[in-house]
């Protein structure tokens, strides 16, 4: 296979690769129908805000966001990517039934920055809820325009016309017919025309559980990462990197990598790197280098890292209050006053970061494992001093992003040792270089001041949540006195020891864990049951619908199942989708080990596009959540990262998985929401509730090991 | 040091020249080219550099490369024969189990391994012979379905 010029990201096997440059796309103008969106209240919602560090929003004089060419294949050109979370198959369903095609004619260019519009990232779980309703806009747009065509050629009224699998026809006589490949041929379209978006009831692909479109690349070997790529004469970088973050090189002594054959060491101010066309033989030569660090002092640890952030927040911002505090607490027969804590959890994707960077002339053309290709265009061009122009980035799939791969230090490394190497270059991070240049969840601490009345009911709600930030900070229960305060912000700036960044839903893991922990305590206190003590304070009909959802489908019931074992619950709102999630768990009292058992999670997320890639997701976040309610934290002494591998870092795996049943409520006429993070918010929450209800003993601290619980057994 | 090592890749007669220490995920990657291989971890800790050594599926970031000499290697691009996927390959694709897919092929040469020693495992059988098999995504419930379907397919013997 020719690696040279692996320029395409195309699933489908229809023959030759879709290689093309921008000028290149503006000339097919001639040859097939490119539809160009100019602006429109979509797009303006889509970027408004979040224009990226070069000012750039979704552009809006040169948007295609979709080709029909002549052989009736569409193309979809976003600036998103693939990594896992499955774009790939539900945007390829969205443009296929607004423009009335069938699935497998639609193939899927992604996060290639000279074909794609421009994008801010893919993150968020912002793709269907921003970027989807752009597409089928355009979808429906060509659709109108295919339409006019149609009516000329066929010379009939457009509203005598109907389109099935890419043929016009005319709905009183189907023999009159023309097909999309036949009105694209030698046709120039540069005009718009008004077009509705389809309605529930007019979908046929949208809403239709559709099974991966990139699982047979996958499944054979065949889909590539940016690993994969290998241009002629690629070499394999290998870093030097320092003891702990901070620490600066006082002297390095690089002869004996030097006599490593083959081995090629170069230097760019703290850019010290070895260079080899085989990975392992770099590596090795690496380790032949003798460097010297200056450290500086060790601060805060794992243990005494939550005093710290608390000591150093800034005065807190103002989420949302209402009533009045004072008038609440004085209502209370009881006060409650909790700490929650969480640790720094690492994004840790199987797939390392990993980019290959490759100069020819002026032109520089990047393949990264990266979710901001935009952003990584841009850093290229900075580093290389170059115009951003002349810098393309291509995304191969990701092997796994997590709100990680935003960051691009891997591609800045191989953009700058490409140049000085003057050939094309990879850098592929190991897992212990993964666990130290990663931007951690941050650690995060939340204060609650709480009551109940006499009756049972919330008197007041006083919240403090330092570094989680406020996504997910605010209550939706009905309680008339309330404050929600974010000290820090979520991603520190400053306050940690090394780089922080989102995590997969970021903050609002640690806010539902705290609140739904202090719910529950009140719900005990009250001697309420958690479903009806919840209900009784809730008016927001999506969340008592989907409550009301997991609870049914659960069985829940008040009894305790069996010794040791309890069932808990946690509510949570992430990206516009509400989730409720039920769990029971099994205690193990003499270790404190816990397990979970079954999970039930109910999800209402509007209107789901492919309920097959939305049940995944939540699949996914819920065993994900797993990791960070039980095991995962990292361990770090000053700036220095102890955890290196999976042996000490413990994420899910086969043994942990519980049952998992998932529901998804229907709300087909609302607008879509998030998938890929809400049903992880959760997770912290119902484990830590089970617990409690299985032992009466109440941990505050994620994740739950074994040492906590035990601690928090002892003080029951 | 660098020796002649000869092995079966895929079905193919392999020769090479190497340093026979390398570990044979890197040989494989970077020598021979064959991607579908993944690197994970590098300390045999999650599986996803998983490749078949005779019937047996080993963690090639693990293996000398000297080590498979005279042995017949399976890399997830050779599991597919004729064009014709292997049952495993089906199931996964079926049952929708994988996300981001980089965990995938060591995952189907793994349970290829376990279905040879065990062709009807259990659910439990299943869960331990693959619980140093990591995937992220948190595709595990699919993943042991993708594992029984196969398994049942395959009871025909294929």
């Amino acid at each position: 296979m020719d690696y040279d010029r692996y320029m395409e990201l195309d699933f489908t096997d229809d023959g030759p690769a879709f290689v093309m440059t921008r000028r290149e796309l503006l000339q097919l103008m001639g040859t097939g129908i490119i539809i160009v969106l100019t602006g429109g209240e979509v797009i303006a919602q889509a970027s408004e805000g979040r224009r990226g560090g070069s000012g750039q929003g979704l552009p809006e004089d040169f948007n295609a966001f979709l080709r029909i060419g002549e052989d009736g294949k569409v193309t979809c050109f976003t600036g998103k990517v693939e990594m896992g979370q499955g774009p790939i198959t539900s945007l390829a369903q969205e443009l296929a039934d607004e423009l009335d095609v069938s699935l497998d004619s639609v193939q899927m260019v992604m996060g290639d920055t000279d074909l794609c519009p421009w994008d801010m990232g893919t993150f968020g779980s912002m793709t269907t809820r921003f970027f989807g309703p752009a597409l089928r806009a355009a979808g429906a747009e060509a659709r109108a325009v295919l339409l006019e065509l149609a009516a000329e050629q066929l010379g009939r009224p457009v509203e005598q016309l109907a389109v099935q699998d890419g043929v016009v026809f005319d709905r009183e006589n189907a023999n009159a017919r023309v097909s999309y490949a036949q009105l694209a041929k030698g046709k120039r379209i540069a005009r718009h025309a008004k077009a509705t978006l389809k309605t529930p009831a007019e979908f046929k692909v949208i809403g239709k559980a559709t099974t991966r479109r990139d699982a047979l690349a996958k499944v054979t070997g065949a889909a590539k990462y940016a690993g994969d790529i290998r241009p002629s004469g690629m070499l394999y970088a290998k870093i030097l990197r320092p003891p702990a973050h901070g620490a600066t090189l006082k002297s390095v002594d690089v002869s004996g990598a030097e006599e490593v054959k083959g081995a090629q060491v170069v230097r760019d101010g703290d850019l010290v790197a070895v260079l080899h066309e085989h990975p392992d033989e770099a590596e090795r030569a690496l380790w032949r280098i003798r460097a010297e660090f200056e450290t500086p002092q060790a601060g805060a640890d794992d243990v005494s890292v939550f005093d710290h952030l608390v000591k150093v927040a800034a005065e807190g911002e103002e989420v949302s209050r209402g009533g009045d505090l004072k008038r609440g607490e004085a209502r209370a027969a009881e006060v409650f006053e909790n700490t929650y804590l969480n640790s720094y959890v690492a994004h840790a994707p199987i797939e390392p970061h990993t980019a290959v960077v490759q100069i020819e002339g002026k032109k520089t053309t990047v393949w990264a494992s990266t979710q901001t290709p935009f952003s990584a265009r841009d850093e290229v061009a900075e580093a290389l001093g170059c115009a951003r122009e002349d810098v393309r980035v291509i995304t191969p799939f990701l092997g796994g992003g997590f709100g990680g791969k935003t960051r691009n230090l891997q591609v800045v490394e191989a953009a700058r040792l490409a140049k000085l190497a003057g050939k094309p270059v990879q850098v592929a991070w190991s897992r212990a270089e993964e666990f130290f240049g990663d931007s951690f969840r941050p650690a995060a601490v939340v204060k609650i001041r709480s009551g109940l009345t006499r009756d049972g009911h919330i008197a007041f709600w006083d919240y403090h949540v330092y570094y989680a930030g406020s996504r997910g900070a605010e209550h939706f229960y009905d309680i008339a006195d309330y404050a929600t305060v974010s000290h820090g912000s979520g991603w520190g700036g400053g306050a940690h020891p090394f780089a922080t960044g989102p995590w997969r839903a970021p903050g609002n893991n640690t806010n539902t864990f705290a609140r739904e922990s202090q719910i529950d305590l009140m719900a005990a206190r009250a001697k309420a049951d958690p479903v009806e003590f919840r209900l009784r304070h809730l008016r927001d009909e999506k969340m008592r619908g989907v409550l009301t959802a997991a609870a049914e489908r659960f069985g829940w019931t008040s009894a305790k199942p069996a010794a040791e074992r309890g069932c808990g619950v946690a509510l949570g709102i992430d990206s516009g989708t509400y989730v409720a999630t039920i769990a029971e768990a099994e205690v193990d009292e003499r270790t404190g080990l816990v397990k979970v058992r079954r999970v039930v999670a109910a999800q209402n997320m509007g209107l789901v596009i492919n309920p097959e890639g939305a049940r995944i997701q939540m699949e996914g976040c819920i065993t994900m959540g797993l990791g960070y309610a039980l095991t995962e934290e990292i361990r770090f002494r000053g700036a220095e990262i102890l955890d290196r591998n999976f042996d000490t870092y413990q994420i899910p795996r086969f043994s942990w998985l519980p049952q998992i049943e998932t529901v998804l409520v229907e709300d087909k006429n609302a607008a879509p929401q998030g998938g890929g993070e809400p049903a992880i918010i959760t997770m912290g929450g119902v484990v830590a509730n089970a617990i409690c209800a299985a032992t009466g003993a109440r941990v505050l601290q994620l994740p739950m090991t074994p040492k906590r619980v035990t601690e928090a057994l002892r003080k029951r | 040091m660098e020796e002649v090592v000869r092995f079966t890749l895929n079905g193919k007669p392999t020769t090479l020249t190497v340093d026979s220490g390398r570990a044979l995920l890197w040989v494989l990657r970077a020598d021979l080219g064959m991607t579908g291989t993944k690197y994970g971890c590098g300390e045999g800790h999650c599986g996803a550099c998983a490749v078949l050594v005779g019937e047996q599926a080993v963690r090639s970031c693990m293996v000398p490369v000297k080590q498979v000499h005279g042995e017949v290697v399976t890399t997830i691009e050779g599991l597919a024969r004729n064009g014709k996927l292997h049952p495993l390959q089906k199931a996964f694709m079926e049952n929708d189990a994988l996300q981001c897919g980089f965990c995938t092929p060591g995952m189907i040469l793994s349970a290829y391994s376990l279905l040879r020693r065990n062709p009807r495992p259990s659910d439990a059988e299943i869960r331990e012979a693959m619980e140093h098999s990591l995937c992220r995504c948190g595709a595990h419930k699919r993943i042991i379905e993708a594992i029984q379907q196969a398994a049942k397919e395959m009871e025909g013997g294929s």
